[in-house]
């Protein structure tokens, strides 16, 4: 293998509709076997994805949305939200889950995943990236 | 430059699957290495041989099986997304218990890693679909 590369991983859809964020989330929690530098970013309707109190109760669909509570001991904790989409759908930090990591190098203290950014800064994240895999 | 292509979407319904083939065969014909073919979510529709499309329309799936085998590209449907959608190879059927086969010539099921590794081991993944 060679040396560790920056992935990403951008979600635009919303949660259910469509299964594309449900594999999404499957190939980020498969990725972080791989030991790259992984981030993940929600913009467009792919932030509804991070909204807390989730029910699919009367769709009859499995809810996985306590899955992405996981991913901080996957070790995945840089979690990118475009502040604009949010606004757009008249969301705020409140509105989603709180995901959060715990930090080996300082006592295990618990420090937050999300990253509330504008959409200006996101696209700078994303020039940054070796690797972006579009979901 | 090393190039591994994902294909979101299935054959017919979204043009993706065929916009991908003429970028891979481009690639081909500009001397570029193709790494691999991951087909994630409907696209490891991609890959049934069951597929008969009317004779006057293109044929997508023998398409990337003759593609396939003529450049010796590894074209791998996700197992995972390939399990959902009932596309199943002799290792499939005998792991679940299903009764038949129905991977095109050519393709290959394999877990999502093979895409990750797509993405370290290449220059360039471009992603095919909405």
């Amino acid at each position: 293998m060679p040396e560790t590369k920056k992935l990403m991983y951008i979600n635009r859809k919303a949660p259910y509709g469509t299964i594309y964020a449900w594999e999404s989330l499957e190939v980020v929690l498969i990725g972080a076997a791989f030991e790259q530098d992984v981030s993940v970013a929600f913009m467009d309707d792919g932030v509804y994805q991070l909204t807390k109190g989730q029910d699919t109760t009367g769709i009859g669909m499995k809810n996985f949305s306590p899955t992405y509570t996981a991913l901080g001991d996957y070790e995945v904790n840089k979690i990118y939200v475009d502040k604009e989409s949010l606004e757009e759908r008249g969301l705020t930090l409140d509105d989603l889950q709180h995901l959060v990591w715990e930090d080996e190098d300082e006592d295990y203290a618990e420090k937050d995943s999300i990253r509330l950014v504008s959409r200006a800064e996101l696209s700078e994240v994303l020039a940054d990236q070796d690797v972006l895999f579009n979901f | 430059m090393k190039f591994t292509i994902q294909v979101n979407e299935g054959p017919y319904q979204h043009e993706a699957a065929d916009t991908a083939y003429h970028f891979t065969k481009a690639a081909l014909d500009k001397g570029h290495e193709i790494f691999r073919i991951f087909f994630y979510h409907d696209g490891v529709n991609n890959g049934t041989r069951l597929t008969t499309p009317p004779q006057d329309d293109r044929n997508i799936v023998d398409r990337w099986s003759k593609l396939g085998q003529e450049h010796d590209i590894d074209m791998v449907l996700c197992v995972a997304a390939a399990q959902r959608r009932g596309i199943v190879d002799d290792g499939e059927a005998e792991r679940n218990g299903k009764d038949a086969t129905n991977i095109a010539p050519g393709f290959r099921i394999s877990g999502l890693g093979q895409l990750i590794e797509g993405g370290i081991e290449s220059d360039r993944v471009i992603v095919f679909g909405d």
